[in-house]
């Protein structure tokens, strides 16, 4: 097996028996970018030079026979939305093209203390907003699985980078799905934590009480790994919570015996292709013969999801985009006479129509006379959801669905139509408006032979009952028996 | 003004808090540095960034809100209110709307021997935006604008006066009030002409006996206490002129213009912003637990009205004396330092609110930065009171002592000032006077006591202001008799 085909763990572990050296690892992880993103397109800016030096750096440690973190010599790669000093971070954006942080990210900060070589920064929707990666203003990126079709979103570039070998971890960011649902097309595993478990600082931002950050893996163990290097309270995030993180590791035991699942009816009702519905069941169903109870619970405020979520999401992402208004850093238009007008032209011209829209959106909900009538509503309504999933968890454990409706779609199918866009975020929204954790792991395969993903959730700070459940399914489902078929050195498919 | 209309006036203070580091994040607050030498991705906006309360603010604000006589919140949060602007670095200001840390205060004041409460509808914290310069006369008639971000940040509370104030005057007592309290807790510099105060008033008419109120017009630009009162007197005027010729008042901002001494239309309510108040949700609400109260009530100083009291009270001052000497705590401070060396209250507060006043208005110093310390006021007032100078002659001394610092007593020998109290001298002196100047002897003869003090100040002048004023009125009582 190449080395750009092992997990986190597997190649920790050959590190630790000097089997490989961390430069090689990433040597081969590099090479593997240059042989195949020229079709995948997952990679925005690359940085070899800051890979090499950390590999370097963890293999003298390791020719001194000093301990090694977890992570230390496993190659990743970031979604372009986590600041990295010195490394542009565009959020796929032309008002941040050429913008290059003076600061890093909080999370970035704990990767480097793993030692975990940075390979680069991943292609993404604009400023997180879209579910196919189809709106970066760069270029779109393409399913390992199938190029003509999408990766998912918006952490598209990262899914379809771990799912292409081109690098052995991400982290995304997650405001409705953007890491469950691209780790759900691209056959990977994506986690979205519990709200206020990892720090946001220094992540750019699209909605603040929305968005969370969290690990793209190859499996449910290197979740774990990952999530114990991030986790924890920041000094520099109010958000975050005081409250100590355990060895999510410990948690991954195949053993499902006395545990409660639920299946949230609303979430298997219509729209949900049947192949997928067929296939989760009989996930399911395994789980219940492996000494699981099964309970079938409701979450009657679902159907307000999307409402919910578009308003407040949009409120949100009209005040934090605020700031790029040409002044300090970013894009400035060229064109304008006066201050007013240049506000207008650089946000008019550097903008992409789903973040404008946004905006409008937003801009709207928040005026005098609206905001008692559409945000405060949607705020009521929040809170009504997050009792419904206390309500469930009252009843279970954890909570399973399908991580989407659908497949991976092909390229250009949705993206003229934010409407079909938008419900293709129904399952993993919930989540996000709850703030608990969602894990969507590998649920197998369509007759077509795409990947798509079954998706559990736990009451807040359950990550560790979330992992095991993930851990279990993941032994059922063995998915990682294929493997996407890549033509190498940028050759056409 | 008309008798027709009742002023109806309230005010809006923003002022500095005094704390090391800025509102949300740790760079420095101190006045003067480089442009943008105190700032970081936090104050300048940086995508990603995120704000952490500086509880210190915090703790002054509760402060404030106590000196004030407020309810502190136990829970309070923050929001963004937002618009575009070059020195507001998110394009929103974090500031607190609809639950503010501080409710329900009053303050006290004292206009042409009436009391009254100014009813205070809130407190609440918020961030300073950076600073522009531009290098026209404003940002749209500039070629370019500079924007200094060291400001940014910085914390500042909101007092929101209810709008009980009646007249330009209540208005300017309210404001000196205030700024006098904020002082005394050390919260503030209340600098206005460093910009650590700054003052917003809403005003508007109504016809006496109406329990309506009537279109407001906020003044902005308002640099000086004095400008308030004035641009107060204005804006009342014109809007009385309006009303009588029953033409209605503009809901608007006006701009006070100092040197033409007039308000003009900034906006109309049409034109101003909409600031999409929302929760910030990159912070979490603010709950301050009854402990904390009560820890910043302990350590609250005596404030300007129970000192008033007791200055009364304890040193048997005049309210008149009293009033202005509380007026700063330095000056409240000096006073007490100053008595508890030399026991004569009313002397002391004399040559205070006197001598000493005259003397750092004119060089525009502050009391607490100038040479003069109770310790040396109190050795010249002994020097008099043993008959070693006159008050004249302590009058110079003091002017010394001011731009020197040092000891009277030197300045006393230096300059030679001693008194003369040789009566032997001082005959020879008052024989001369009377000698030449019959046409006043001849006057104080006739009944005239007038003369009398004439004739001793010639004697005064002859001895350069060094006679002894007592004795000199002995000796030509004596000769003239």
């Amino acid at each position: 097996m190449s080395l750009f085909d092992r997990t986190a763990h597997e190649l920790g572990e050959m590190l630790r028996r000097r089997e490989v050296s961390a430069v090689e690892v990433t040597e081969a992880v590099l090479k593997r970018v240059e042989s195949v993103d020229p079709v995948v397109k997952a990679y925005l800016t690359t940085t070899p030079e800051l890979a090499r030096a950390m590999a370097r750096a963890v293999d003298s440690r390791l020719q001194r026979g000093e301990e090694l973190p977890p992570l230390a010599g496993i190659p990743m790669g970031l979604k372009d939305n986590f600041s990295t000093t010195g490394v542009r971070t565009t959020c796929a954006s032309k008002m941040l093209e050429h913008y290059v942080p003076p600061f890093d990210c909080t999370v970035y900060q704990k990767l480097m203390h793993q030692m975990s070589p940075l390979i680069g920064k991943h292609n993404m929707d604009e400023f997180a907003m879209g579910s196919s990666t189809e709106t970066s203003a760069f270029f779109p990126t393409h399913n390992p699985w199938d190029l003509e079709r999408v990766p998912g979103g918006s952490s598209g570039g990262s899914a379809a980078a771990v799912a292409a070998g081109e690098a052995i971890f991400a982290l995304g960011t997650d405001t409705g799905g953007s890491i469950r649902q691209p780790a759900a097309f691209c056959g990977v595993v994506g986690l979205k934590p519990t709200y206020g478990r990892v720090s946001r600082s220094g992540v750019v931002p699209f909605a603040s009480s929305l968005d969370h950050i969290g690990p793209i893996t190859k499996t449910v163990t290197d979740a774990a790994l990952v999530l114990n290097a991030i986790a924890g309270h920041d000094p520099g995030d109010s958000t975050t919570v005081k409250r100590e993180v355990p060895d999510y590791t410990s948690f991954l035991k195949d053993d499902v015996r006395g545990l409660r699942i639920g299946l949230p009816q609303e979430f298997f009702a219509e729209g949900l292709d049947p192949e997928i519905k067929e296939g989760i069941f009989a996930t399911v169903k395994q789980l219940e013969a492996a000494g699981a109870q099964v309970v079938e619970v409701s979450l009657p405020h679902a159907q307000a999801t999307e409402a919910v979520y578009y308003l407040v999401a949009s409120a949100e992402c009209s005040s934090n985009l605020a700031r790029y208004d040409g002044v300090r850093f970013g894009y400035r238009s060229s064109t304008a006479p006066d201050v007013q007008t240049m506000y207008k032209h650089t946000r008019g011209e550097a903008f992409g129509l789903m973040v404008k829209r946004r905006i409008l959106l937003g801009t709207y909900a928040l005026i005098t006379g609206n905001y008692d009538v559409y945000y405060r509503k949607a705020m009521q309504v929040r809170t009504l959801i997050v009792r419904d999933f206390e309500r469930a968890f009252e009843q279970c454990d954890v909570l399973i669905s399908s991580t989407t409706p659908t497949p991976a779609y092909k390229m250009g199918e949705k993206s003229k139509d934010p409407v079909a866009l938008a419900l293709s975020d129904l399952f993993t929204i919930p989540a996000n408006l709850a703030a608990i954790p969602a894990i969507s792991v590998p649920g197998g395969y369509t007759k077509e032979g795409l990947p798509y993903g079954l998706q559990i959730m736990g009451p807040a700070f359950g990550e560790g009952r979330v992992l095991q459940v993930a851990y279990t399914v993941e032994k059922l489902v063995d998915a990682r028996q294929r493997k996407p078929e890549l033509p190498e050195k940028g050759g056409v498919a | 003004m008309s008798q027709k209309y009742e002023t109806v006036i309230g005010l809006e203070v923003h002022a500095e808090l005094r704390t090391d580091s800025k509102l949300f994040c740790g760079c420095s607050t101190k006045f003067g540095a480089d442009p943008n030498g105190q700032t970081c991705p936090v104050c300048l906006g940086m995508p990603g960034a995120l704000p952490v309360l500086n509880k210190k603010a915090v703790d002054y604000a509760i402060e404030a809100g106590l000196a004030l006589n407020c309810e502190i919140q136990e829970y309070s949060k923050f929001d963004r209110k937002h618009y575009f602007y070059p020195d507001l670095p998110k394009a929103y200001q974090c500031s607190q709307f609809d639950f503010p840390l501080c409710k329900n205060g009053k303050v006290t004041i004292h206009v042409n021997g009436v009391t009254k409460d100014i009813g205070i509808n809130r407190i609440h914290l918020e961030e300073e935006a950076g600073k522009s310069v531009h290098s026209g006369d404003n940002i749209l008639g500039s070629d370019y604008s500079l924007e200094d971000f060291n400001r940014g940040g910085i914390p500042l509370i909101e007092i929101v006066s209810e709008p009980d104030m009646r007249s330009p005057e209540e208005a300017y007592a309210y404001l000196t009030t205030l700024k006098s309290i904020l002082q005394y807790t050390g919260v503030s510099d209340c600098k206005m002409e460093e910009g650590s105060l700054r003052c917003d008033a809403n005003i508007s008419l109504r016809p006496v006996g109406s329990t309506e109120f009537g279109t407001k017009v906020e003044l902005k630009n308002l640099n000086s206490f004095r400008a308030v009162q004035k641009a107060l007197e204005y804006e009342q005027q014109r809007q009385a002129r309006l009303l009588d010729k029953g033409e209605p008042i503009i809901q608007e901002t006006r701009h006070w213009d100092e040197t033409t001494g007039k308000t003009h239309s900034m906006r109309t309510k049409e034109q101003a912003d909409d600031y999409r108040y929302f929760p910030d949700p990159d912070l979490v609400p603010l709950i301050v637990s009854p402990e904390w109260i009560e820890e910043v009530r302990a350590r609250l100083p005596e404030l300007p009205p129970a000192k008033f009291e007791r200055f009364v009270r304890e040193y048997g001052l005049p309210e008149y004396d009293a009033n202005l000497i509380i007026a700063t705590k330095a000056q409240a401070d000096f006073f007490e330092a100053t008595v508890a060396l030399y026991n004569d209250p009313k002397t002391v507060s004399n040559w205070m609110m006197g001598e000493l006043t005259r003397l750092l208005k004119t060089s525009g110093q502050e009391i607490e930065d100038c040479k003069v310390t109770p310790e040396l006021l109190a050795k010249l007032l002994t020097l008099v009171d043993n008959g070693t100078i006159s008050g004249t002659a302590a009058k110079s001394v003091l002017e010394e002592v001011f731009a020197t610092g040092k000891d009277p007593e030197l300045i006393v020998q230096e300059k030679g000032l001693a008194q003369i109290s040789d009566t032997a001298e001082l005959e020879k002196i008052v024989a001369a006077v009377i000698a030449a100047n019959p046409a006043s002897v001849e006057d104080y003869r006739n009944g005239k006591d007038k003369a009398l003090g004439f004739l001793v100040g010639q004697v005064m002048k002859e001895t350069k202001g060094r006679a002894n004023p007592k004795l000199v009125n002995e000796l030509l009582r004596k000769q003239l008799s």
